[in-house]
């Protein structure tokens, strides 16, 4: 049981990611790909919560409590935030060429999407 | 690559992940127990050093101030590519933006619950992202969650009315104009280090006293060039969004709503 | 503590798969909302409030909107493709 618990963020940051490559791979609309493409990028937040975080610890953040309570680290943190945002914009940037495909190649499959095959 | 092929490949890979995966984890430390000093040590240093109080902040706008500048060029490029690839093209029409999508039904008026809502709302939802852009140094926020709250503003005025009070209240050359301001405002905040003789996005204002408003130097300035750059980003795309779907029409495409 | 961590990891566990099982990108929108949320919670509950916040508006209100316009655009398509045919 303990055992369990000692790696359960990493296996479920792991779940996240074969899940999300697996809709990925299987997908047969861009939308949906876009959004599995967000399910993979959320293993990544649960890998680096689950290596910056202590137990018992409080978030860095010293307006309340002194300087020197344990904290988590802060460095996993402004990862992470950041790239949620940028991650937002990232995926407008591919539902726009979702909907210059559909224009182009006629469908949002991308088993049909021939203009792209050599 | 065949579909039967394809599925066989990513069964291949997952199990080689899982394998290697598991063995990394191994000797990873446990959840819980954080091994590394550098967590610890800016946590220790600073508060005494850059006089914020919030340090992921700290990190984010000077510790680390680089690396969140390549960030923010991501964030700034991926904009740019998504307008460029929504903008009007040469055979696109503009139409009147339609009153309803749906093409079997008619929509059902926006409730007045939903605009009182909505609009009791809106200043606080402005007031609190000026706050959290604000006090990015001191409580749990800074520019880009700021920036993202006060991005939401314009888009409740888009629920509780209707594109057309979407439209009046943005403006995509000032959101362009605000947008290049807070991108291209953070790198010269780096230029600025060097007139100081200070290395590149080194703190070069006075720091203040610490849990004031002005206190962490660059940090709060940096801070809220974020915000204003994160925030015209995201109305930004959301006015391309909203043009493409609801405004142009390539020849043939017909009127969105049920009246066509 | 322990027992709200372990319970929110198994949630977002269901809920990312969930998430990708949805076919249907109408109703997996939804859930990729849902799941945004419980992320935001999770983020809270692993003590980290300046993450949470940046999700709380770019899982509840950025992507659902920027999704449901992209399909209510390429809806259109879909119609003007058949007006031609």
């Amino acid at each position: 049981m303990h055992e369990f618990l000692r790696m359960l963020p990493f296996g479920v940051s792991a779940w996240l990611f074969v899940v999300g490559l697996y809709g990925i791979v299987t997908s047969r609309h861009l939308v949906h790909l876009i959004m599995c493409l967000v399910v993979v990028q959320t293993s990544t937040y649960l890998l680096l919560l689950g290596v910056g975080f202590k137990a018992g610890a409080t978030a860095p953040i010293f307006v309340d409590v002194p300087v020197g309570t344990p904290a988590v680290d802060p460095v996993t943190h402004a990862l992470m935030l950041t790239d949620i945002v940028v991650e937002a914009t990232v995926m407008a940037l591919l539902l726009a060429l979702a909907i210059q495909a559909k224009e182009h190649a006629g469908s949002v499959d991308p088993e049909e999407l021939r203009i792209l095959r050599g | 690559m065949t579909r039967r092929f394809r599925n066989l490949f990513f069964l291949a890979s997952a199990a080689g992940f899982a394998v290697f995966y598991l063995w990394g984890l191994h000797l990873l430390p446990g959840f819980g127990h954080y091994p590394g000093p550098y967590g610890d040590v800016l946590n220790a240093l600073s508060v005494y050093e850059r006089h914020a109080t919030d340090v992921i902040t700290a990190v984010n706008f000077d510790y680390r101030g680089f690396d969140t500048l390549g960030e923010e060029f991501i964030l700034f490029t991926s904009v740019m590519g998504a307008n460029l690839l929504l903008r009007k093209q040469k055979d696109d029409k503009e139409e009147d933006p339609p009153l309803d999508l749906a093409r079997d039904r008619l929509a059902p008026p926006t409730s007045d619950a939903v605009r009182v809502a909505g609009l009791a709302l809106l200043l606080p939802i402005v007031v609190f992202g000026i706050y959290t852009v604000t006090h990015g140094q001191l409580t749990p926020g800074g520019g880009f969650q700021g920036g993202v709250i006060l991005a939401s503003a314009p888009l409740i005025i888009y629920l509780c009315g209707d594109y057309e009070n979407f439209k009046r209240i943005t403006s995509h050359v000032l959101t362009e104009v605000m947008e290049a301001v807070g991108a291209g405002g953070y790198a010269v905040t780096g230029l600025i280090s060097f007139i100081f003789g200070y290395k590149y996005l080194q703190n070069f204002i006075p720091l203040g006293q610490t849990g004031d408003v002005f206190s962490g130097g660059t940090i709060a300035l940096i801070s809220a060039l974020t915000g204003l750059e994160v925030a015209a980003g995201i109305v930004l795309l959301m006015i391309s969004f909203f043009k493409q779907t609801l405004v142009y029409r390539k020849p043939g495409e017909e009127r969105g709503d049920r009246n066509a | 503590m322990l027992v709200m961590q372990v319970t929110i990891l198994i949630f977002v566990a269901i809920a990312g798969g969930a998430v990708v099982f949805t076919r249907n990108p109408l109703n997996q929108v939804m859930g990729l909302s849902f799941f945004g949320l419980l992320l935001a919670l999770m983020f809270f509950i692993f003590q980290a409030p300046d993450v949470a916040f940046s999700q709380i508006v770019v899982g509840a209100v950025v992507i659902p909107l920027m999704v449901l316009l992209t399909l209510i655009k390429l809806k259109t398509k879909e119609q003007s493709k058949k007006n031609d045919a």
